[in-house]
Order: C-alpha cells, then sequence, then structure tokens
C-alpha cells in the first residue's frame, strides 16, 4: 500500500524538472526567453496551458500508477472480477472537468489571436490622419532561397540577411516569398509566419522587441536544400542608433568605375553588381549588400570574416547547398582584393 | 436457387438487386462509393471556385463559354438519367426486352454527351483558353475533365453490361449490375447539375 | 472444385491470388512490416546526423529526401497496411463472419497498396527520392527538380486507391454481414474503430486523390494550379492536404484505441468500462476529425477568425479522448491485471499518449503555436501519438492476436525486452524534442550550428533511437524463434472474451463451421460465463458458400504499376513512357474488363468435406 504513495512523489520531482528546463536555452533564439511583446504573449499562454495539462497529467498518472499496483494479479487468486458496465457520475464527472479546463484555456486564446494579428484598421491607419502619423513602421521581408531581403518603404532603405529594428517600437511586417513558401520565425521575439509566393497572399504580423541586442531569426518551412542554413540575424538598436542606420544607408552611393577605385571594386562591378545592389546601383536577383561590411554574418552564418568571404564567393555551394549563386573560379588575388572591398562596404564611414 | 439462373416472372423477387447477401453487399458498397465520389468531386469544385477568376494568360470566362451548346449538353445527359430510371422501372418488373431498350437509348445519350463535350474543349482551345493558359483553364478541364471522364467510363461499362448479357435473362447475378450502373449514373447527371451552376451559369455571370 | 483443395496449400500462386481475409492480413503485415524497418532506417539515418551539431554525415538534398520518406513510409507504408493487417485478421472473426463483403476487392485493396509503395521506394534507386517533405507542400513539391515528387504522386496515388477500397469493403462488411445477435451495441470495441475508421477513410482519402492529381498535372502536365505567376494559389494544396491529413490522423489511432479497449479489458479479465460511452467517443472523435484541418495550418495567415475557431475545436477533441483515457484506467480498475507483453504494450500506450494528448492541447492554442509550429515541439508530439500512441498500440496488437494469425505465441520473454527497450528509447528520444523546438529548433533541419546549445538534447535523442532499434531488433528476432521453435497453442490461449477466441486453431478456411449465436457484449465471455463449452451456433451445419480465388487483383495493379512509370518519365522518357501509359492502363481497363464479364459465383464447401460438429476452442 505504501509503495505507491512513494512513486506518487516522483510526480512533483518530475515536474520541478519541467520548470528547471523552461529557462533553458539560447536567450537569442529560445522561445522560453521573449524578448519581444509577441513572444511575451505566446510565452503566457504556453505557461497557462502548461499548468492546465500538468494537472491533468498528474491526476492520471497518480490514478494509473495506482491501479497498475493495487489491481495486479495475485499468484493463486483466480477469482473473477465484478464485470462492472460503467458508472455514470464518474463519466460526466471526467467528461465536464475537461470542459471547464478547456474554457480555462480557449478563452485567452482566442483573445491572444485577435490581439497578435494586424487587423486592417491598425496597419493602414484608417483610425484617422493623427493615428496614421503614428501607425508603425512596416518592413517588407521577402524570402528567397536561401536568403532573406528586407525592404523600409518608407525609409528607402533595402538591406538583406540582417533586419534593424527599433527597441520598444513596433514594426509591422508585410511577408512575401519570391520562390516557394518559407515562413519567418524570430523564436525570442515574435512567433512564425509563413511567406507566401505570389501578390495575392501577402502576410502581415507586427515585431515589438523590448531589449538591445542581436537575435537570430530562421526559416521555418522546409523550402528546399539548404532549409536548415536560412539563418538571418535581428538587430534590436535603440531609437536613435536606427535612426543613423538608415540615415548611413540612404547616402550611401556606387561609384562608377574610374582609374582611381580599388581591383576589387572593379571585380564586383564587373561580376557582381548585376545581381547584388551596393547603394543606388545593382541588381535584385541576389542580396543587396550595401553596408555588408558591418554584417555580423557572411551569408546569415558564417562567421564574419576575410577567410570566410572568400570560401563563401570561391564555393557558395558547400556552404548553402542548392543556392542559386554561380560558382565564380576567381584566381587568389582577385578573390583578395573583392573580399577586401566586400568588407570595406560599411555604412559607418 | 442458382444466382445464375434466369429467373421467371413466378420466382422473381421483389428487388433482384438486393435479393442475395452478394447483391446487398454490392448495392450499399456502391452507395458508399458514390459518397467517396461526392468528396472527390468536392474537392474539385473547391478548387475550381478558387481559381476560377485566375486567367493567367487564357481568355475569360465569361468570353468564352458558349451557353446553347451547353444547355444541349445538359438536355440530354438530364434525359439519359430519365431513360435510366425507365430501364429501371423495366428490371423491377422483369421486363428485359424493354430494360435492355432503355439502357441502349441511355447509352447514345451518354456518347452525344461526350461528343459534344469535345467539340466544345476544341473549340475553347482555339480561342486560347487551355490546360496551361493559367490557374481557370487547368481547374475547368480538370473539373468538367474528370465529369467527362466519368462519362465515358460508365458508357464503356454500360456497353460491356448489354454485351455481356444480350441473350440472357435477368438473374439474381446480373441484376444488381444493371441496378449499380443506373444509380452510378444518376450520380453523373446530379455532378453535371452542379458544373452547368457553377462552372457555366457563374462563369457567364463573371 | 479445384480452388476448395487450393485453398489450405501455400504456394506463391497462393498467396497471389488468395482473396482469403486471413492471407490478405498476413499479406499486409509482412509488408508493412518491411516498410516498417525500411522507414525506421532512415529514421536512424536522421538521428545519426543530428547527433551532434555540424555534423556532415548527410546534408542538403539527401536529408530532404530521407526524412520524407521516413514520414511518408511511415503513415502511408507502414502504419496504415499494419492497421489494414489487424482489421483484415481480426474483423470477420470478430463480428462472426465467414469472410469480408467484397473478398475480391480486398485482394486488389493489397496489391493496389503493395504495387504503390514498391513503385515509391524504387524512387531511390532511379535518380533520388522525394525531397519536399511527407505534406509535399507547393510550389516546393511542383518545382522540385528530378522525378522524386513523380514518384511520390503516382506511387502514393496508387497505394491510396488501395486504402480507399479496403475501407469501403471493411464498412460494408460490417454494416451486412454481423453474425445473428451482433448488434451494433455489442461489437467489440475493434470493430468499433475499424468501423469509424473506415468511414474516415472513405470521405478523406478521395480529397488526396485530387490533390495528387492536381500536384501530378502540374508536375506532368505543366498545369498552373499551384503557381502563383499564372494566377495559382499553393495555399489550396494546404487545405486539400491537410482535409485529408487530419482525419488521416484519427484514422491512424482509433484502431490503436481499439486494440487498447480489447487488450486492457482482457488482461484485466474485465468488461470494457463504459463501452457506450466509448462508443460514443470514438464516434465523436472520428467526426471533429473533420473540423480541424486548419489548425496544422495556424501560420499560413488565414486570419485571427479562422485560427480562433479552429483553435477551440481542435480542443474539443479532448474531451472525448479524455473520456477513453479514464474508461481504460477504470476498466484496469478493480480487474486482475496480467501482465503480458501484450498488456505491457497496452498499459505503457495510455501514459505515453495522454503526454501526446496535453501537447496536443497546448498546439491548440493558436498563438503559441506560432512558436511550436513547425518546430521540434511539433515533431516531439506527433512521434508521441503515432510511436507512443499507434505503434505501442500495434505491438499490442502484434503480441495480442500474433496466435489467433499465425497459430504460434510470441516468446514473452523476449517481449518484454523488446517493450522495455522501445519504451525507454521511445521517451529518451522523443521527450528532449520538446525543448528543442522550444529552445528555437526548428523542424526538418539537417544541421544546426555549435554555439546554439542544441547538442545535448539531441544527443540524447540519438541515444534513445538506437534503444528503439535494439527493440525492433528483439522484436524481428522473436519472430524468426516463434516460427523456428515455437509450438502452436490453443485457440483461446489468452482467456479470451470475444469471437475470435471462439474457433479452433488453426483457423478453420471457413472461419466458423456454423454461424455463431451472439447474446450479448463479449460474446464468447458471455458462454464462458453460462459454463457453456463453446458458442451457441445459430444455424446447423450445410454447405459453405465461398469466394473463388484470382490472379486478376495483381494484374489489374501491375498495370496501373506500369502505368505509373509511363507517367514519371512522361515529360523525359519519350514515347517509351507513353507505350507504359498505354499498355498500364489497357492492363488494368482489360481486368475490370475481364472481371465484369467472367461470371464469378464462387464455390461450395460440401457438408460430407466438414467436421461432423464444431469443435471450437477449448474453452
Amino acid at each position: 500500500m505504501k509503495r505507491w504513495l512513494r512513486l506518487g512523489r516522483i510526480v512533483p520531482i518530475f515536474g520541478l524538472m519541467l520548470l528547471g528546463l523552461m529557462g533553458c536555452g539560447n536567450p537569442q533564439m529560445s522561445a522560453l526567453q521573449p524578448q519581444g511583446k509577441g513572444a511575451e504573449a505566446a510565452y503566457d499562454l504556453m505557461i497557462l496551458s502548461l499548468v492546465v495539462m500538468v494537472v491533468v497529467l498528474v491526476i492520471v498518472f497518480l490514478l494509473f500508477t495506482y491501479v497498475l499496483i493495487k489491481f495486479r494479479k495475485r499468484k493463486g487468486d483466480d477469482s473473477i472480477p465484478e464485470q462492472v458496465e460503467g458508472n455514470h457520475m464518474l463519466e460526466l464527472l471526467w467528461t465536464g472537468i475537461p470542459i471547464v479546463l478547456l474554457i480555462i484555456l480557449a478563452v485567452p486564446t482566442v483573445m491572444t489571436t485577435f490581439d497578435l494579428a494586424v487587423t486592417e484598421k491598425a496597419a493602414s491607419g484608417e483610425e484617422g490622419e493623427e493615428a496614421k502619423k503614428d501607425a508603425p513602421m512596416t518592413v517588407k521581408v521577402t524570402a528567397h532561397q536561401f536568403w532573406w531581403e528586407f525592404e523600409y518603404p518608407e525609409l528607402g532603405v533595402v538591406t538583406a540577411q540582417e533586419l534593424y529594428l527599433p527597441v520598444d517600437t513596433r514594426t509591422n511586417v508585410e511577408l512575401s516569398s519570391a520562390d516557394v513558401i518559407h515562413s519567418f520565425w524570430i523564436p525570442s521575439i515574435s512567433g512564425k509566419m509563413d511567406t507566401n509566393p505570389g501578390d495575392k497572399l501577402v502576410n502581415k504580423m507586427w515585431l515589438h522587441p523590448e531589449e538591445i541586442g542581436t537575435f537570430q531569426g530562421a526559416c521555418a518551412e522546409l523550402c528546399g536544400d539548404a532549409h536548415a542554413l536560412m539563418y538571418f540575424q535581428v538587430k534590436v538598436v535603440s531609437q536613435e542608433k536606427f535612426d543613423a542606420w538608415v540615415e548611413s544607408m540612404k547616402t550611401v552611393k556606387f561609384a562608377d568605375a574610374s582609374s582611381d577605385v580599388s581591383e576589387g571594386q572593379k571585380i564586383f562591378e564587373n561580376n557582381c553588381l548585376q545581381c547584388h545592389a551596393v547603394g543606388d546601383k545593382g541588381g535584385k536577383v541576389g542580396p543587396a549588400l550595401t553596408g555588408f561590411g558591418d554584417n555580423e554574418k557572411v551569408a546569415g552564418i558564417l562567421d564574419h570574416n576575410k577567410e570566410n568571404i572568400m570560401k563563401w564567393i570561391n564555393n557558395p555551394h558547400d556552404v548553402k547547398p542548392g543556392n542559386n549563386m554561380p560558382d565564380f573560379n576567381f584566381d587568389d588575388a582577385q578573390l583578395d582584393a573583392l573580399s577586401d572591398y566586400l568588407l570595406g562596404l560599411e555604412t559607418a564611414k | 436457387m442458382n444466382v445464375g439462373e434466369r429467373l421467371t416472372d413466378q420466382n422473381f423477387p421483389e428487388s433482384p438487386e438486393k435479393a442475395t447477401l452478394e447483391g446487398k453487399n454490392k448495392f450499399l458498397g456502391f452507395w458508399l462509393f458514390l459518397g467517396g465520389e461526392t468528396v472527390l468531386f468536392a474537392t474539385l469544385f473547391g478548387t475550381y471556385l478558387g481559381l476560377r477568376n485566375s486567367f493567367g494568360k487564357g481568355p475569360e470566362a465569361s468570353e468564352i463559354f458558349q451557353l446553347p451548346m451547353v444547355f444541349a449538353a445538359t438536355i440530354i445527359l438530364l434525359t439519359s438519367s430519365l431513360t435510366s430510371v425507365y430501364a429501371v422501372l423495366a428490371l423491377k418488373e422483369n421486363r428485359v426486352k424493354a430494360m435492355r431498350g432503355w439502357l441502349f437509348v441511355t447509352l447514345l445519350l451518354g456518347l452525344s454527351f461526350l461528343g459534344l463535350e469535345i467539340y466544345e474543349f476544341i473549340h475553347y482551345v482555339h480561342e486560347g483558353h487551355t490546360f496551361t493558359s493559367g490557374a481557370f483553364g487547368s481547374a475547368f478541364y480538370t473539373l468538367v475533365g474528370f465529369h467527362g471522364g466519368h462519362v465515358l467510363f460508365g458508357c464503356l461499362w454500360l456497353s460491356t453490361l448489354l454485351i455481356r448479357n444480350s441473350g440472357r435473362g435477368l438473374t439474381l447475378y446480373n441484376s444488381p449490375k444493371y441496378y449499380l450502373f443506373a444509380l452510378y449514373w444518376h450520380f453523373v447527371d446530379v455532378v453535371w447539375v452542379f458544373i452547368f451552376t457553377v462552372v457555366y451559369l457563374l462563369g457567364k455571370v463573371g | 472444385m479445384s480452388n476448395a483443395h487450393a485453398a489450405n496449400k501455400s504456394s506463391l500462386w497462393d498467396w497471389l491470388t488468395t482473396v482469403d481475409h486471413k492471407k490478405i492480413g498476413i499479406l499486409y503485415l509482412i509488408s508493412g512490416g518491411f516498410f516498417f524497418l525500411i522507414g525506421g532506417l532512415e529514421a536512424l539515418l536522421i538521428r545519426i546526423q543530428l547527433m551532434k551539431p555540424e555534423n556532415t554525415f548527410l546534408t542538403g538534398d539527401l536529408y530532404n529526401q530521407v526524412l520524407t520518406m521516413h514520414g511518408t513510409t511511415m503513415i502511408f507504408l507502414a502504419a496504415m497496411p499494419i492497421i489494414f493487417a489487424f482489421m483484415n485478421a481480426v474483423v470477420p472473426l470478430q463480428i462472426g463472419a465467414r469472410d469480408v463483403a467484397f473478398p475480391f476487392l480486398n485482394s486488389l485493396g493489397f496489391w493496389l497498396f503493395f504495387f504503390g509503395g514498391v513503385l515509391l521506394n524504387l524512387s531511390w534507386f532511379l535518380g533520388g527520392a522525394p525531397d519536399a517533405g511527407w505534406t509535399a507542400y507547393a510550389p516546393l513539391s511542383t518545382t522540385s527538380s528530378g522525378s522524386g515528387l513523380d514518384f511520390y504522386v503516382l506511387g502514393l496515388q496508387i497505394a491510396g486507391a488501395g486504402t480507399l477500397i479496403g475501407g469501403i469493403n471493411f464498412l460494408v462488411t460490417i454494416i451486412n454481414m454481423r453474425a445473428p445477435g451482433m448488434t451494433f451495441m455489442r461489437m467489440p470495441l475493434f470493430t468499433w474503430t475499424a468501423f469509424i475508421t473506415s468511414g474516415l477513410i472513405l470521405f478523406a482519402f478521395p480529397a488526396l486523390t485530387i490533390g495528387f492529381f492536381l500536384l501530378m498535372f502540374d508536375r506532368v502536365f505543366e498545369a498552373n494550379f499551384f503557381d502563383a505567376s499564372m494566377g495559382g494559389n499553393p495555399i489550396i494544396w494546404e487545405h486539400i492536404f491537410w482535409i485529408f491529413g487530419h482525419p488521416e490522423v484519427y484514422i491512424l489511432i482509433l484502431p490503436a484505441f481499439g486494440i487498447i479497449s480489447e487488450v486492457v479489458s482482457t488482461f484485466s479479465k474485465k468488461r470494457l468500462f463504459g463501452y457506450s460511452a466509448m462508443v460514443f467517443a470514438t464516434v465523436l472523435i472520428g467526426f471533429l476529425g473533420f473540423m480541424v484541418w486548419a489548425h496544422h495550418m495556424f501560420t499560413v495567415g488565414l486570419g485571427p477568425v479562422a485560427n480562433s475557431i479552429f483553435a477551440v475545436a481542435t480542443m474539443a477533441i479532448a474531451i472525448p479522448t479524455g473520456v477513453k483515457i479514464f474508461n481504460w484506467v477504470f476498466t484496469l480498475w478493480g480487474g486482475q491485471i496480467r501482465f503480458t507483453t501484450a498488456n505491457l504494450f497496452a498499459v505503457g500506450f495510455i501514459p505515453t499518449f495522454v503526454m501526446g494528448g496535453v501537447t496536443g492541447v497546448m498546439l491548440a492554442a493558436a498563438p503559441a503555436d506560432y512558436q511550436y509550429h513547425d518546430s521540434y515541439f511539433v515533431v516531439a508530439h506527433f512521434h508521441y501519438v503515432i510511436v507512443g500512441g499507434l505503434v505501442l498500440g500495434l505491438f499490442a496488437g502484434l503480441y495480442y492476436w500474433y496466435p489467433r494469425m499465425f497459430g504460434k505465441m510470441l516468446n514473452e520473454t523476449i517481449g518484454k525486452w523488446n517493450f522495455w527497450t522501445f519504451f525507454i528509447g521511445f521517451h529518451l528520444t522523443f521527450f528532449p524534442q520538446h525543448f528543442l523546438g522550444l529552445m528555437g529548433m526548428p523542424r526538418r533541419y539537417f544541421t544546426y550550428p555549435e554555439g546554439f546549445g542544441l547538442g545535448s538534447m539531441n544527443f540524447i535523442s540519438t541515444i534513445g533511437a538506437f534503444f528503439m532499434t535494439i527493440g525492433t531488433i528483439l522484436f524481428v528476432y522473436n519472430i524468426i524463434i516463434t516460427h523456428a521453435k515455437g509450438k502452436m497453442v490453443s485457440g483461446d490461449p489468452w482467456d479470451g472474451r470475444t469471437l475470435e477466441w471462439a474457433i479452433p486453431n488453426p483457423t478453420p478456411h471457413y472461419n466458423f463451421l456454423q454461424t455463431p449465436l451472439v447474446r450479448g457484449l463479449d460474446a464468447l465471455w458471455i458462454e464462458k460465463m453460462a459454463g457453456n463449452k463453446k458458442m451457441t451456433p445459430a444455424e446447423p451445419v450445410g454447405d459453405i458458400h465461398m469466394p473463388n480465388n484470382s490472379i486478376l487483383p495483381f494484374i489489374m495493379s501491375l498495370g496501373f504499376f506500369i502505368a505509373g512509370f509511363g507517367f514519371i518519365y512522361f515529360n523525359k522518357g519519350g514515347a517509351l513512357a507513353l507505350v507504359a501509359i498505354i499498355v498500364g492502363l489497357g492492363i488494368g481497363l482489360v481486368c475490370m474488363f475481364l472481371r465484369s464479364w467472367i461470371d464469378d459465383h464462387g464455390y461450395h464447401i460440401h457438408k460430407k468435406d466438414l467436421p461432423k460438429e464444431d469443435k471450437g476452442a477449448d474453452l
């Protein structure tokens, strides 16, 4: 009889372990350490549902353990148990209680669902001119195999792989894709949303980071060979820093080749500019490289240093299988010059 | 009684299609099959409704649909449903010749419906409305084509049934087969009524 | 008639032509088991790649192929056929029938599944497997290069047709073929779940059939269903897939509920607690299963209204499921619980499934799902319900019904080792994955960087996978040892309660010499309690009508298999592909024509060839 009581004690210990684990993970990418309002709302709901569910688990486990120990067949006992048909009271009880528990969970679920959505009204500033002025800034996110493009239409800035956001401010995000379906996810700032191809299926969400720092973004919908490598960085900065960044991004101009530009820039202009934009010039096929020198990562995943830039340019498919960058067979001198040029693309200057 | 034995007016059961366990099984199984077919067509209709205004590079629905021809096709198919009802009535009264006659008329009507549909499709293709001209084209040909395929299969089935049982009377073995064909044919007709409404009328209105 | 003599022979020809539900059940079990091993091997490869950060064992497209084939194989080619194996082996016996309603279609359903599965797996040797996930979201699936996705579409289309046929067959069997006295509310719970599952198959699979056609038309014939630049809409695929896909989840789990109900009741020597509530819960789960598909699409952008409705509807499913859990626990309550291997798996199922269930409710909270969705949390959840639920249920069923299917009992000692290694390995593998997901690891990632702190839990998970492998190897070993050394047991080795234990071992070709008369739920138990030595017959001994064997289902399926190849290579194979399509579809049509043309009345086993009276099992 006492044995099952002792076993019962394991359950709370198990629960404590669970709670201990809740704080784990890397604060830059863990949904368990929210750094923004969206992630907080989701986290609160997680905890609420977890608590409700742990209650259910504990009840079932205790009952279950008791039954297995108490009613196991003893040697020599061949009696036939009573053939019980059922018990209406009990059955009503375990239909009724879950209904109550689910209502406790359903109400905040629905409320949060609406809180997190971007309604037409809020997005367009239909609440009047005054409200429109205060309407949040919009970032257009376009997902590509396997990189992210971030456009700030109101500010006239286009960048890639690194998303700048002002802290303690709400930013609306419009999501679409240039090819297949991806999903835009910054676990520590907000939940995810899919990026659908075509202009009819643009999704809207909002981000509201509350801590300054660099956070990890990722693609959460299988999108091809390098799906696992489609990370991006989210740089949450103060409003002043953000404004300064915007200003410097806007002032960058691509100088046309003349005799006094560096060898690296010439190589860039002849080989790369067709697809990659710098400042006011260049194509949109690949990620814009304005301010590339300030980036934290090369291609969203490698540490930002010259060695990795060279590695990427000469063997992009070794780093990200299946991506669309062509193989350039630059010799070492060319590669060196080109990398120096790219590293020099800093907005701060 | 042997299930392969020709039924006479004396031993003719009330519902020869359900007089044996095999017959009952077929009867129920076929109804269930039609339930599945309903989901099949419902999915096609859903897809079509989602894409019916996405013309891509092809012409718009209201420009190309020829209602008179479609209306004629509708009348033909509805009439064939009626003739198959007469066939089943004859079956229930063991009038083999009448039943086979009505089924033969049903077959002819089915074939002429198919002829009209093929003519219609060729006409559309000349107008630039093809399977690959846009999402609308793909959805249109898939939905209407699936129905057409069902009509074609029905015609093949009925032909086999008529040829195999020529010179044979009704038995407990073949009565369910005749009966199920009629069920199938009604289903195909009902689907067409929906196609006529959802695809053509709605398409013409725009 | 030659057929009567062929019936009990075990030649290759007999296995190819059989229409006997017991043999078809074995065919389903062997091929489903084989695919289960392949799918398991793929799972192991996945876990080896993820064992440590930045591993290079299996990367990029090859990893995507393995993960796609793991999911697809396990769902369509392992879980479904093993469920059909049990439905074939058990349902006709439980309702006191001599065969299923459509024996010919039963055989056709199996061969279509078999050839579809083979076709899909041949992709490994013919240029690469599908690589867009088992969900095959467009436009990734429509633009994926190579033929992998074509194999996926055609292989599953053929296998799916077989499943649909099987579903209709069991619906009619259960409605029309029940023995006298076997009312609906006296049917064993496994038969009930088989019935509801068949209904779900009937209404869910046609949606998938259309989905596969659309995908095939986009890939092979350049249609534009999912191409946004031509007006297409890729979200339509997601809807169609999940309108099928969510009921599919219940198609899988309901039969497991049925197995658990039988096993728990038998091994606690008690009538199932709250039988009518269990039946009602099964029906309700089946019904609600069709109302909740969009909870797989919370992040697609359907808007807050749709998300809220589907969130609440999904939570509602927890209520009938909870009813089942408590009913099982109270079936055990007050019983004489025997911990046979079958019952170990059944009682292991209960807490495991509860854990999968509660994470299911957590996932239903849409805003929280924005975090869980497509992360390892979801991977953990659905493995808890599919492996911790379904697979444990299937193991329970295998140990329970093995004596009925093969006449021999699986070794109990090895069985217990099998249970504990598999059970511990399972929790070790999937429990940490909840946290991996919350810590920001998306699913379908072939690697994760060193500095993200995901290494240790992934390592634990991989260790668990090896434990599960050991469990599976022990099971295969158990089968081999049982067939090599095991002895035939009696027809009722577990002290059973339902009709499948009322017949001698080995099961006669015609199942019941005399159709039994059913006098209540747990028909056999009632007779036992009344002190009867066997079931009361409902008819005198007489000629028994049996269906003829036929090779047509095999040939017909072969025809569709050939046509499938033609469609796969339509854009690359030129004239040869066209020939394959015409020949293949031609073979299929000719077989249908022959089936229609040739009168098939079956044959009779004459009274003089039958034993004088029903021996029944030794009660």
